[in-house]
């Protein structure tokens, strides 16, 4: 019997009660000596050329000590390689306070720094700047014809494979065919906490940096390339954070300004952005699709083409990959994909939650969905047909696919079979009713990542390592996997990340923060056990003599004979006994290439929606939904369940509610704030439900995991769609699904 | 050229000067507060920036988010949209006053027990929100709740689980009335 297995156990949150009590600091918070305050002020233009900024005015105001502005700016770095940061696209990257010239609207211009919060928010309401504007472009309509295919993308972007087979003739002789767009407009991240920094001087150049990042590595190596410092002088930290969706993996301007004022005023500083202010960077980019399907009699594809346009800023080069999955999801010999960026005069688009798949899944699974129909073929039953039993971009084989089992134990569970086919055919009293379904791939990735472990004579163990937890449940798996790695009690072990003293980890996003810090966090507590073992081994009349460390296990505080448990040390005697006070060690882990080279290795889910449609008003209720997925081992299926949860509303968002609207006429988003950038509230979420298709998988890393950020947006705004399209006999391919669209 | 100003007082090279700040007296958790604070200071930033009771979040900082509910005379309120020198005869219960982690609320708990948030921001003001619901003992039923609760945005999307928390105590609170 083991007391001690955690992983793969509903686990509750070990930074719960710090959550629930308010006692969890954010970077916004920390309490610091003699600080001041920073409000940055936002461009009114879209594109031009600041030609004075009045800050005069304003310092004359007591209380007021400085306004930071391209006027005043220090130089700092000169080269585009020191502003770019770790994950950054191709391109020049943004300065801010560089120059005199506007690029977007909303573009950071001047920061002023007051005593107060009230007296900077004040003296920055009041600062005049005078503009020269000069003519913007931010509508992708007007740049269809100006695509073009991206150079280098960032890292993990992949350019779409090149054609194969014969995919304009294949689709010519189809028995069926199809070919229409699909849009969606720009969303914006908008996590619940904005983006601050809190920057502690220590004196001497010295500082203490606590900044919402998704990576303290990447925004302490972008602070340190920008301002010459040097990393023992720049400690970044960020212990939790208010939701991320991607919008923190690149350093964004308010620590940079932080930063800048405090160096330049030798104090603490605290910037903090506006809501108004979150819509001012990254986001998921405008993007209109083309997708052309054709069918063989016997319902399989006879050929796939699928076109994304989408915006970019003037000065980098965005990418995401929107259409490859289109070329691996189903088995079809004739494929051809592409993908084109467009310049705006916006600030560059950044991941979020699933980039590019969200987008591309949508457009996909709607055209399967319209040529199911077309075909005559069940939704379902239509992708069985298709089922890829490889992957062809890569050609390879799949590491672990249970995407089958998705659908049927989806459809099953979801009563599937109560669905008449026709749509407009079924009803509850004024509301039709409709079921849909789609689906999705996300890749398994896995990272280099670092992590160091102590344990104590008193057996508490410490792991950390400089990962992040954006409320995705890292500090809780973490703990699982080192408690049951060495056999200890969950009470005896603290697991912390979010800081740059700890050993290094990649930005927590894509999913492949389980695989990497966890497969980290087993490896170093496993180097731990082996250094146990040697001394428990030195223990006087040890029943551990000679044992290798494949032939004992660790748990309930021991460790043990495999082969005859009764022979056993307490974990905690082998260190007293030692008269060691602490055994400490480093380790990281790399994917193991050999292994992973060969395979091609994917998460994959199948959605299931039920809607209910006002006829006569056109309101869509998403009564239910029910999110299959197989993402291999799940080590904690309380927090992996409240993840792919959170997908599905972040799905619903997206089908029916979210979109950020530009004026065109200003080059400016309208509804930048939290009461017109519509999200669900409590009451539009109904019945919604996950289900973990068992899988397992040896190829993608040593704890068998695949992560679960991303895979459960997949999927959800196109059987959504599709649901409304049952329901009402109309198909939307422009999201979001607003009522007018129904009428 | 455009010029962008926002106050008429900007004229002339000269710009207002801001209102001196002034004492505001506040209970808040049953502890008193003097702060020196100018008189258009948030209840939320005096909150935050002056008697650091961080636990209080700002999500909006105009009255659409509900991250930053307090509680005042049982009442449930965006302390963004009121201004700290109102409150100065008022009883300020925040989520800090609720419960510690040595002991809990039983909001608090049944929050952990659901896995009812993920990121945490917004929890705090849903923890205040849903103890300002049991006080106007008005909402029963799940349909209730999710109404009433709909002030409150979750962004990582933890409504299921914050329904349940919240349903769950509310049962709780009705059978030990019956
Ligand atoms: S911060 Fe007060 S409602 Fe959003
Ligand atoms: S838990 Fe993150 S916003 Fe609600």
């Amino acid at each position: 019997m083991s007391t001690t297995n955690y992983i793969g156990k509903p686990t509750s949150r070990v930074d719960g009660p710090a959550k629930v009590t308010g006692a969890a600091t954010y970077a916004a918070e920390f309490q610091v000596p003699n600080l001041a305050y920073g409000w940055v002020v936002s461009s009114a233009i879209a594109k031009g050329r600041i030609t004075k900024v009045h800050s005069e005015e304003v310092l004359a105001i007591p209380g007021v000590l400085e306004v930071f502005s391209h006027e005043n700016v220090p130089s700092l770095a000169w080269f585009d390689r020191n502003y770019k940061d770790d994950v950054a696209p191709g391109g020049s990257p943004f300065r801010p306070l560089h120059e005199d010239k506007i690029q977007f609207n909303q573009q950071p211009i001047a920061l002023v720094v007051a005593e107060t919060l009230e007296l900077a928010r004040y003296a920055s309401s009041v600062l005049r700047i005078d503009y020269e504007e000069e003519k913007h472009e931010t509508d992708i309509e007007a740049k269809r014809d100006e695509g073009f295919e991206p150079g280098n993308g960032k890292s993990g972007w992949m350019p779409p494979p090149p054609p194969r087979g014969n995919p304009d003739k294949a689709w010519e002789e189809a028995e069926h065919r199809l070919e229409h767009e699909y849009v969606h407009g720009a969303q914006h991240h908008n996590p619940m906490e904005m983006f601050g920094a809190t920057v502690e001087w220590r004196g001497d150049k010295k500082l203490t940096v606590y900044d919402k990042t998704q990576g303290v590595v990447n925004v302490q190596n972008y602070l340190t390339k920008i301002f010459g410092l040097s990393k023992d002088d720049c400690r970044v930290i960020n212990h939790y954070m208010g939701g991320g969706f991607g919008s923190g993996l690149r350093p964004q301007y308010s620590v940079f300004l932080a930063v800048l004022a405090s160096l330049e005023l030798k104090r603490s500083v605290r910037v903090t952005l506006t809501r108004q202010q979150m819509f001012s960077f990254g986001h998921r980019p405008h993007t209109l699709q083309y997708v052309k399907l054709g069918t063989n009699p016997d319902g399989t594809l006879a050929a796939l083409q699928h076109h994304a346009l989408h915006e970019t800023s003037q000065f980098e080069e965005y990418t995401e990959n929107v259409v490859n999955w289109s070329g691996m999801l189903y088995q079809c010999e004739n494929v051809k994909l592409g993908y084109q960026l467009a310049k705006l005069d916006v600030f560059t688009p950044q991941d979020m939650r699933a980039p590019g798949a969200a987008t591309g899944s949508f457009a996909l699974e709607v055209a399967m969905d319209e040529m199911a129909a077309a075909a005559g073929i069940d939704p379902i039953d239509f992708r069985i047909r298709n089922y890829a039993e490889e992957d062809q971009n890569a050609g390879k084989p799949f590491s672990s696919k249970r995407l089958r089992d998705c659908y049927h134990q989806g459809a099953a569970k979801f009563g599937w079979d109560q669905r008449n086919p026709q749509p407009r055919s079924m009803r509850k009293g004024n509301r039709l009713v409709g079921y849909g379904m789609a689906g999705g791939v996300w890749d398994a990735t896995q990272k280099k990542a670092a992590a160091k472990a102590t344990l104590t004579a008193d057996g508490q163990l410490l792991v950390s390592s400089a990962t992040a937890d954006i409320g995705t449940g890292t500090y809780t798996i973490m703990t699982q996997i080192a408690a049951e790695t060495l056999g200890l009690p969950l009470e005896a072990v603290t697991f912390k990340l979010g800081d740059t003293d700890m050993p290094e980890a990649p930005v927590q996003g894509g999913s492949w923060t389980a695989a990497s810090v966890g497969s980290a966090v087993k490896s170093v507590c496993e180097a731990i056990g082996e250094k146990l073992l040697k001394l428990a081994q030195k223990m006087e009349g040890s029943p551990l003599k000679g044992a290798s460390p494949d032939e004992v296990e660790f748990v309930n505080g021991q460790i043990r004979l495999r082969q005859d448990p009764d022979n056993a040390v307490v974990i905690r005697d082998v260190l007293q006994a030692s008269g060691e006070t602490k055994l400490e060690t480093d380790s990281s882990a790399t994917p193991n290439m050999l292994k992973q080279g060969t395979h091609s290795m994917h998460s994959h889910n199948a959605v299931f929606v039920e809607v209910e449609v006002d006829e006569e008003f056109g309101t869509v209720h998403v009564t239910r939904v029910l999110n299959a997925v197989a993402a291999g081992r799940i080590l904690n299926p309380k927090t992996a369940r409240s993840q792919v949860l959170g997908s599905i509303v972040w799905g619903i968002s997206m089908a029916l509610m979210e979109e950020t609207i530009m004026d065109h006429q200003f080059g400016r988003y309208m509804n930048h704030n939290y009461s017109e950038y519509h999200i669900p509230v409590q009451a539009d979420i109904h019945d919604i439900e996950v289900l973990f298709v068992e899988e397992e998988d040896d190829v993608v890393n040593p704890l068998g995991v695949k992560g679960v950020g991303e895979i459960g947006l997949l999927g959800v705004a196109a059987a959504i769609t599709n649901a409304v399209y049952h329901a009402t006999g109309k198909r939307v391919r422009d999201l979001p699904i607003y009522l007018d669209k129904l009428l | 050229m455009i010029q962008q100003s926002s106050t008429s007082a900007a004229a002339a090279g000269g710009v207002a000067a801001p209102p001196p700040t002034g004492t505001v007296r506040l209970t808040i958790n049953g502890q008193q507060h003097t702060l020196q604070i100018a008189p258009w200071t948030t209840l939320l930033d005096a909150l935050r920036e002056y008697v650091h009771l961080t636990g209080t979040k700002k999500g909006c900082d105009h009255g659409q988010c509900g991250a930053c509910t307090v509680l005042v005379n049982g009442k449930r309120i965006n302390s963004c949209l009121s201004l700290a020198v109102m409150h100065e005869d008022h009883d300020i219960t925040t989520i800090e006053g609720l419960g510690s982690q040595e002991n809990l609320h039983p909001l608090q708990q049944a929050f952990i027990d659901h896995d009812a948030f993920q990121c945490g921001y917004c929890t705090p003001g849903q923890i205040c929100s849903a103890q300002g619901l049991l006080n106007e003992g008005r909402a029963h039923t799940e349909e209730e709740i999710k109404e009433h609760m709909s002030g409150n945005l979750c962004r990582c999307g933890a409504y299921a689980g914050i329904l349940n928390a919240v349903k769950e105590v509310v049962d709780s609170q009705l059978r030990m009335k019956n």
